[in-house]
């Protein structure tokens, strides 16, 4: 569990993150979502400590982050894995080596033991066949699961994800987000995704926070965020109004006016009457 | 204001190299790759620069020596100080502050730009221990070597275009080379090498550890680091000369 205490940071005179209390929980995709320059990347790049608070608390487990001595802080950043909006991947090495480089840097076992590991990371992460490849010869979905793969090599305790979706097709940001979920779940780690894709806070968002300018605006899971009231979240996260439609099914959905399983053929053949579950819809 | 927060920025870039290393193997692994990619990868310029310097220096130093009075032997003695005093250290490194001093600045700048720095903070890994430290060492191992054979192709480039040019004999060549030889002379040049490569692939590495921005600020501190490393190359060469010689 990852918790922010009254978390503030300010670049001179520009205050970006104001007065940030959230909590990240064990074993649970956490969503930060806000438009661009809300404060999410600040906030996550505070919290594995590319950038220092100016003041608030960020505390790992019950360790507190923000005045930890540097020996302590790289030792907690060995359970902390990391994937990047460009993946990050070093361009002078194979996707195996890219892997394989925590293994080397921060354990002593034999060569033998860590290529398997590898293999079964990347395995996991449904790569195959693409240990010898740099990362200028794989697809950018590739090097975002090569990503995962390389921040989980460790086992860490804590994964931290900046925009996992950004430059990707619908299909391929599913199968990604699919894949931190399972892992999140698979190895019970506190899991913090940065993103703005509706995708994403629909289907993973078991703990979302929504940021507005540097503020914290609104607290609550995937379910909650269909019936919220907040008008700046509505106006962010429902902007088009095809996912205002989006929302509204959801909402029937949700309150079982109509059946989740729906069906377009269905709705075509009986003008959508028999999509409506109760029968005093019906009338 | 912002020349004193350059120079602190600078200042304790260098102070975060010293600390111990995550694992040493990886390090020394990494000093390898850096001493191969700055040697080997300016060998063929600076051969091809040190035979053209040292004959050019014979040519000319023979055009201007036309008293009678004078031995055919100066013309190598001449040659010889000047590539070990200062062609074979001086241009040679500015040479390299162009070659490798982009080279470092852009391979970082590229590093930091695509978060390549932050993933290996992330992964609690001192980076300007793990990359910038290598670089200054691999450089500290090898430019002095290519100065050292800078100045052997330069002295032998003079006498390639004595002898085939018909200015002098081989053989008087290397009497002159033998004539009032100063021992301090290499010993000078070497500490200018030293000097000289610390001042490049610590300026480098300051430009492109600290690029912020993209594809057009890697390019500017390329260009930045290569300016620097040049006028303190010149500067410190003064300096050098004044206190040492």
């Amino acid at each position: 569990m990852i918790e922010l205490k009254n978390v503030s940071k300010a670049f001179g005179e520009k205050e970006i993150l104001k007065n940030i209390s959230a909590t990240m929980e064990t074993g649970k995709t956490n969503l930060i979502i806000g438009t661009s320059g809300s404060g999410k990347t600040v906030l996550q790049k505070c919290m594995v400590g590319l950038f220092e608070v100016d003041s608030g608390d960020i505390i790992f487990d019950g360790k507190n982050f923000t005045n930890m001595a540097e020996e302590d802080r790289k030792e907690l950043r060995q359970q902390i894995g990391m994937l990047f909006q460009g993946s990050a991947l070093f361009d002078s090495m194979t996707v195996e080596q890219n892997v394989k480089f925590p293994l080397d840097m921060f354990t002593k076992w034999s060569n033998q033991k860590k290529i398997e590991r590898v293999n079964d990371v990347l395995a996991r992460v449904n790569l195959k066949d693409t240990n010898k490849k740099y990362p200028s010869e794989i697809s950018g979905g590739m090097k975002k699961r090569v990503g995962i793969a390389r921040a989980i090599v460790l086992k860490p305790k804590y994964l931290f994800c900046d925009e996992p979706n950004s430059g990707l097709d619908p299909q391929t940001s599913m199968v990604i987000d699919k894949l931190i979920h399972e892992i999140t779940k698979e190895n019970n780690i506190t899991t913090v995704i940065n993103t703005h894709d509706m995708n994403s806070v629909m289907e993973i968002g078991e703990n979302i926070l929504y940021l507005y300018h540097g503020i914290k605006e609104w607290e609550g899971t995937n379910k909650e965020i269909i019936f919220n009231k907040n008008e700046k979240l509505n106006e962010f996260i429902f902007a088009s109004e095809f996912l205002k439609d989006a929302k509204d099914m959801r909402m029937l959905e949700e309150k079982g006016i109509i059946d989740n399983e729906r069906n377009m053929d269905d709705i075509m053949r009986d003008g959508g009457a028999n999509l409506l579950v109760n029968d005093d819809d019906k009338s | 204001m912002k020349l004193f927060s350059t120079i602190g920025a600078y200042l304790l870039m260098m102070k975060g190299m010293f600390t111990k290393p995550e694992n040493f193997k990886m390090y020394w692994k990494e000093l390898m790759h850096q001493a191969v990619e700055i040697g080997m990868g300016s060998l063929g310029i600076v051969a091809v620069i040190s035979i053209f310097m040292g004959a050019v220096s014979a040519v000319q130093t023979a055009y201007q020596l036309t008293s009678p009075m004078l031995p055919k032997e100066t013309i190598a003695q001449i040659v010889r100080d000047t590539v070990i005093l200062e062609f074979a250290p001086t241009l040679v490194c500015i040479v390299l502050a162009g070659v490798v001093g982009s080279k470092i600045a852009g391979e970082l700048g590229n590093m930091r730009v695509s978060e390549q720095i932050d993933a290996l903070e992330i992964m609690g890994i001192n980076t300007r221990s793990y990359l910038v430290a290598p670089k200054i060492l691999g450089a500290l191992i090898t430019i002095p070597l290519l100065v050292i054979l800078s100045m052997v192709l330069g002295i032998y480039g003079g006498r390639l275009a004595g002898t085939l040019g018909g200015i002098l004999s081989g053989d008087t060549y290397d009497r002159g080379l033998l004539m009032n030889f100063v021992p301090k002379n290499v010993w000078f040049a070497l500490v200018k090498a030293y000097t000289f490569a610390f001042i490049i692939s610590s300026i480098s590495s300051f430009y492109g550890y600290n690029v912020k921005g993209g594809a057009l600020e890697i390019g500017r501190a390329s260009t930045s680091a290569v300016i620097t490393s040049c006028i303190l190359i010149l500067f410190a060469d003064y300096v050098l000369a004044f206190f040492i010689l």
